[in-house]
């Protein structure tokens, strides 16, 4: 056989070489090496952390190329950006300066209505957020290699996270216990493809490496994440936010790697000082949610 | 047969799930204790940084060289890089391995690819390899020598005794020939 580069084996092979590590959000070549000190085992470049897209309104979109160049000269882990849902341009300038993940994210502000961006013809991976089985498996549908939960981004509330894993384990689990009969009018009621229903059920789980993400601020957060069934965590705001990052960023790394040993845990969370203040999921309109982005 | 995947961060659920369907015990290292009566120890790929520092961090790097002078291990992508002598960089290593590796040799995911390779220990060819993000095995010396390379020549498989290095995931696979090899190394 030839070289073959862009399969989906080498792009979901990249997600199966992040599991049980965290992906943080970093806005600045300082930032990311401060997360690379810590033990992340990629980042994601951005202009703004979700909390401060949040707070500043407006239309978000790709974050400058150079800023994503220089985060990529600075560290030697992967380095992930998102781009718009649907923005197949600013994927492709992405794809161009060379990141090692694109996530199509909620986070920005949708550039398509409808469609989410076609992923099998990149040769770079995508990761796509997902609030259950039906979406998770669109994405993947699409060509995603790797799949989050979207959570609430920026709120440091760990509650639609939760939601959303125990949506997406729990479609799965009953999936299992199905008689094959039911499968397809299932995937007609998820609006999944039925021969990624077929395969997750065979599998007992997503074809591809499924993370958390989405107001996780705290080691207990991710740890509680990881004892759900995700296979690893995405700290966005909850880092860079917080009174001391370095040091918050380092405990939640060993906490996702200890997440079933609660004295190590209790050990990790001491003295972390201040966490990002964050903001109540029912304190926030509907309007301003952003997990419903996406479709 | 009881084998340990070092579980700090990475692929090991993969390798996990080769060994026992070889019949193999498996056990996921994280604290030093979980060494205790491993017949051999998988390093898994995943990031190279993040399982050093989380080895350091909690005191696993004293215990895995004295395991090793023992008992076989095979380290795959970053696992390799872990088990080598020189990384050209400064990053915490086991150094066990004569070998010297370059991290991210063949450039950025986008230029991650999958061949078919000749690995004669293993019998009929091809071998299919799947690199990701992969290091390359610059050179070998002392009693280490080259299992496999690339058609240009390039190294991406070693071995040195019980110790077993490669830059490519056979563990993404189905052919379980490599995991085999290393389960007779580890008797």
């Amino acid at each position: 056989m030839e070289q073959q580069v862009g399969s989906f084996a080498v792009k979901k092979g990249l997600a199966q070489m992040l599991k049980g590590g965290v992906i943080m959000d970093v806005v600045t070549p300082e930032h990311a090496r401060i997360a690379e000190e810590a033990g992340a085992c990629a980042v994601m470049a951005l202009e703004r952390v979700p909390a401060d897209i949040r707070a500043n309104g407006g239309v978000a979109r790709m974050s400058d190329p150079e800023l994503i160049l220089k985060i990529m000269d600075a560290v030697t882990i992967p380095v992930m950006a998102k781009c718009r849902i649907g923005h197949f341009v600013e994927a492709q300038i992405l794809e161009a300066i060379g990141v090692d993940y694109i996530d199509e994210s909620e986070v920005l502000t949708p550039a398509d209505e409808a469609h989410h961006i076609y992923k099998h013809n990149f040769k770079v991976p995508f990761v796509c957020g997902a609030r259950n089985l039906g979406e998770a498996l669109r994405r993947i549908g699409e060509g995603a290699a790797m799949i989050r939960t979207k959570g609430e981004a920026g709120t440091g509330d760990v509650v639609e996270a939760v939601r959303h894993a125990r949506s997406v384990l729990g479609e799965i689990r009953r999936l299992q216990t199905m008689p094959e009969e039911e499968l397809m009018a299932f995937a007609k009621e998820i609006g999944a493809p039925y021969e990624l229903v077929v395969e997750t059920r065979q599998l007992g789980r997503l074809p591809v490496v499924n993370f958390a993400a989405g107001g996780i601020a705290t080691p207990a957060d991710a740890a509680l994440m990881m004892q759900l069934g995700v296979d690893g965590v995405f700290v966005g705001s909850g880092i860079f936010k917080s009174g001391d990052p370095a040091r918050r960023a380092a405990a939640i790394v060993k906490a996702v790697t200890h997440y079933q040993d609660p004295a190590i845990l209790a050990e990790v969370s001491r003295n972390l000082g201040e966490p990002m203040v964050g903001r109540q999921i029912t304190s926030i309109p509907d309007a301003e949610r952003i997990a419903g982005r996406g479709w | 047969m009881k084998i340990g995947v070092l579980a700090l961060q990475g692929a090991f659920a993969e390798h996990q799930a080769v060994l026992e369907g070889l019949g193999a015990e498996v056990v996921q290292v994280r604290l030093p204790k979980d060494l205790d009566g491993l017949s051999g120890l998988i390093l898994p790929g995943g990031e190279s940084t993040t399982i050093g520092k989380l080895a350091v961090a909690f005191n696993l790097l004293e215990p895995l060289r004295a395991f090793g002078q023992q008992h076989a291990l095979w380290g795959t992508c970053a696992g390799a890089i872990f088990l080598s002598k020189d990384v050209h960089r400064p990053q915490p290593l086991l150094g066990l391995m004569d070998i010297q590796v370059a991290r991210n040799a063949f450039g950025r995911q986008v230029d991650s690819f999958e061949v078919d390779l000749n690995v004669p220990e293993l019998g009929e060819p091809p071998f299919h390899a799947v690199f990701i993000r992969a290091p390359l095995i610059e050179s070998v010396s002392g009693s280490a020598r080259v299992m496999a390379t690339l058609p240009d020549g390039r190294i991406v498989a070693a071995q040195q005794g019980r110790w077993l290095a490669t830059s490519f995931h056979p563990e993404l696979t189905r052919d379980d020939r490599f995991h085999r090899f290393f389960m007779e190394l580890a008797q």
